[in-house]
């Protein structure tokens, strides 16, 4: 774990020339799939239009007052992502008739509103740190949610959703933070203890057994999801989290040789064992197989999609002009075939480069933060983000079996928005306290002042609390 | 719709979206310091064979193994550790190896390590930051025996 030293300057004016970009991108998109239909300047295109401006902007000023140096490209990407997403829902709303793109803008200001008091409240993400174990707790809970009789329901096979009585929610999202949370705030205390005990064999340096206890309690964790909830999807996505987030805290091979035999273990045991399993990589693996495809739950929706991204070849058949309704779930599992469809290679390769670029901001804001936690959270959150992608993608396109993992920002699906959102208001805290300038000043002469959190010695692990840290050396006279 | 409009439109809105990449990318440019010497670090033997200064200068003298850790300022002062292979917690949490009883420190406020024959001090994210002499740390840093190490009111020094 490095650190990188960059030259700090809020650059606020910059995410707001690529804000403005990436509202054309959005907003312009949202106005080209209903241009082929006459919809193009119908009442769903202005609101949809005019909600994401005032949102997006509105966390331009939040960020502007309380976290001035937080990471210029973060937002501009988001937005970008967020409104091509509602353009593709809207797409296919008009499609099928259904009112999907005004629930996902619901969601995308509750989401909008989550950041903005997590960036307002919060302020610095190593508060969070306190809240090691208690996130452990909490995403138990959150994973065990849908299981209760009465809140939890089962949808298209698998049980990772609750009823809140208006709308449905998948705690699993949020789960995912909870416990990048755990895992860095673990890892950042026990880096040692893990990095220098342990035996020796060749080139690996294995861990203690001991020291193998949260391992197995990760790999327990995704494997009770797999089995109970039966989403491979969410499965695959904490025990990778957990996997790269202890690679990072300890730089050893070993780790990732264990979390590979386990994978590998876990897999067979869940091939052999599960059918829902079984199917899904019978459908990906003879995937053009009539049988496969004609059969219930079988080949049809992946080979749907390919038929969708062939279609729109190298430029795409063009905004609002190709048929990604055919596809089944076409506006939440499958939205990437639909944006292959409708904007071609061309397209897709810009969208993926986006999801390139956030996951890079957020590995920078890991490299330049200061504090093994904030590093750890960082690292952890983006590769969420990123293993997401990959898993989602790579199961469109058929390189892996597809699972129920949801596209961030894109798919519809509220719970994914929010969490998603959730992960970037994390990443800006922790850019904003990567970027901003180290305190400096007479060290010798002046004692960092203590304020009203100070005398609340309960809190324990950060009693004196400036007002802002790094930002301010305030010199007290003795 | 005219169809070379909806086209035009088409092929319009595909080099927008490359065109918002490519201003993100211009926007990183600066950020990602392409072209500048990293300042930090050793010389690598190639930059030590071009420009032999920066070799001697970095041939350091013989080190003085560090023995023991000594408070020399603040609440503690007077108190001695002797230092064993392993890593020290300092901080004001019970678990810490030196427990500061100091109301500046945070509970897990820096860690010593040791690497090869040094000793390494870390910040572990605390609140009012780790000061090796008159730098604050942002990344761990070799402490020589003698060097002050400040952590809110208190000072400590290894010793051979």
């Amino acid at each position: 774990m490095s650190n990188i030293t960059t030259i700090p300057k809020p650059r606020r004016n910059v995410e707001l020339l690529l804000l403005i970009l990436a509202l054309a991108v959005g907003v312009g998109a949202n106005f080209l799939v209903g241009l082929d239909q006459d919809q193009a300047l119908d009442s769903d295109f202005f609101v949809q239009g005019s909600t994401l401006i005032f949102l997006v902007f509105a966390v331009h000023i939040v960020l502007r007052i309380r976290a001035k140096y937080a990471d210029p490209i973060i937002l501009p990407v988001v937005t970008a992502m967020n409104g091509l997403g509602l353009a593709m829902i809207h797409r296919i709303d008009i499609a099928t008739g259904d009112q999907a793109a005004n629930r996902q803008l619901l969601w995308t200001g509750m989401a909008i509103a989550v950041l903005i008091a997590v960036i307002w409240l919060l302020r610095d993400h190593r508060v969070l740190r306190r809240f090691t174990y208690i996130s452990l707790i909490v995403s138990a809970v959150l994973l065990m949610l849908p299981l209760l009789p009465g809140i939890g329901m089962e949808l298209n096979g698998a049980r990772i959703w609750i009823n809140l009585g208006f709308a449905t929610f998948q705690p699993g999202e949020i789960a995912k933070i909870t416990l990048a949370i755990f895992f860095a705030g673990y890892l950042s205390t026990n880096r040692d203890l893990i990095l220098l005990a342990g035996k020796k064999l060749g080139p690996l340096q294995l861990p203690r057994w001991k020291d193998m206890g949260p391992m197995v309690v990760a790999w327990l964790v995704s494997i009770g999801v797999l089995i109970f909830q039966r989403d491979l999807g969410s499965s695959i996505l904490f025990f990778g989290l957990f996997m790269a987030m202890i690679y990072i805290a300890t730089s050893r091979v070993s780790w990732i040789l264990i979390g590979l035999v386990m994978i590998a273990f876990g897999g067979f045991v869940a091939f052999k064992l599960f059918p829902h399993v079984t199917a899904r990589i019978d459908g990906w693996l003879n995937a053009f197989d009539p049988e496969v495809y004609n059969r219930i739950g079988g080949s049809h929706q992946i080979v749907q999609g390919l038929f969708g991204l062939a279609s729109g070849g190298l430029t795409g058949t063009g905004l609002g002009q190709g048929r990604p309704d055919l596809v089944t779930f076409a506006n939440s599992d499958m939205i990437i075939a639909a944006m292959g469809e409708e904007l071609g290679l061309i397209g897709l390769s810009a969208i993926v480069m986006l999801y390139v670029l956030l996951v890079s901001r957020g590995i920078r804001a890991a490299l330049g933060t200061r504090d093994s936690f904030g590093k750890l959270l960082a690292t952890g959150l983006s590769f969420t983000l990123a293993l997401q992608c990959f898993v989602v993608i790579g199961g469109v396109t058929r390189l892996i079996p597809l699972t129920g993992l949801t596209t961030p920002f894109m798919a519809a699906g509220g719970s994914s928005l929010l969490a998603n959102w959730l992960i970037i208001a994390l990443l800006l805290l922790i850019s904003d306290a990567a970027r901003r300038p180290a305190m400096t000043g007479p060290i010798s002469s002046g004692q960092p002042r203590q304020r009203g959190l100070a005398r609340i010695k309960a809190l324990g692990s950060k009693p004196a609390k400036n007002q802002d840290p790094h930002r301010t050396v305030e010199v007290k006279k003795p | 719709m005219d169809d070379l409009v909806v086209t035009a439109l088409r092929f319009g809105f595909l080099i927008l979206l490359w065109l918002l990449i490519i201003s993100i990318i211009s926007a990183l440019r600066r950020d990602l310091m392409i072209g500048k010497k990293d300042k930090t670090g050793a010389p690598t033997a190639r930059q030590a064979r071009k420009n032999p200064d920066l070799a001697e200068q970095h041939a350091a003298p013989p080190r003085v193994q560090a023995h023991r850790l000594i408070v020399v300022e603040g609440p503690l002062a007077g108190k001695t550790l002797d230092l064993a292979a392993s890593p020290i917690l300092l901080g004001r949490a019970q678990e810490a190896t030196l427990v500061l009883e100091d109301d500046y420190a945070s509970g897990r406020h820096a860690r010593l390590f040791p690497q090869g024959s040094r000793w390494f001090i870390e910040d572990l994210g605390s609140t009012n930051g780790t000061y090796l002499g008159d730098t604050q740390l942002t990344r761990a840093l070799p402490v020589e025996p003698g060097a002050p190490i400040r952590i809110g009111k208190t000072v400590i020094e290894l010793r051979p």
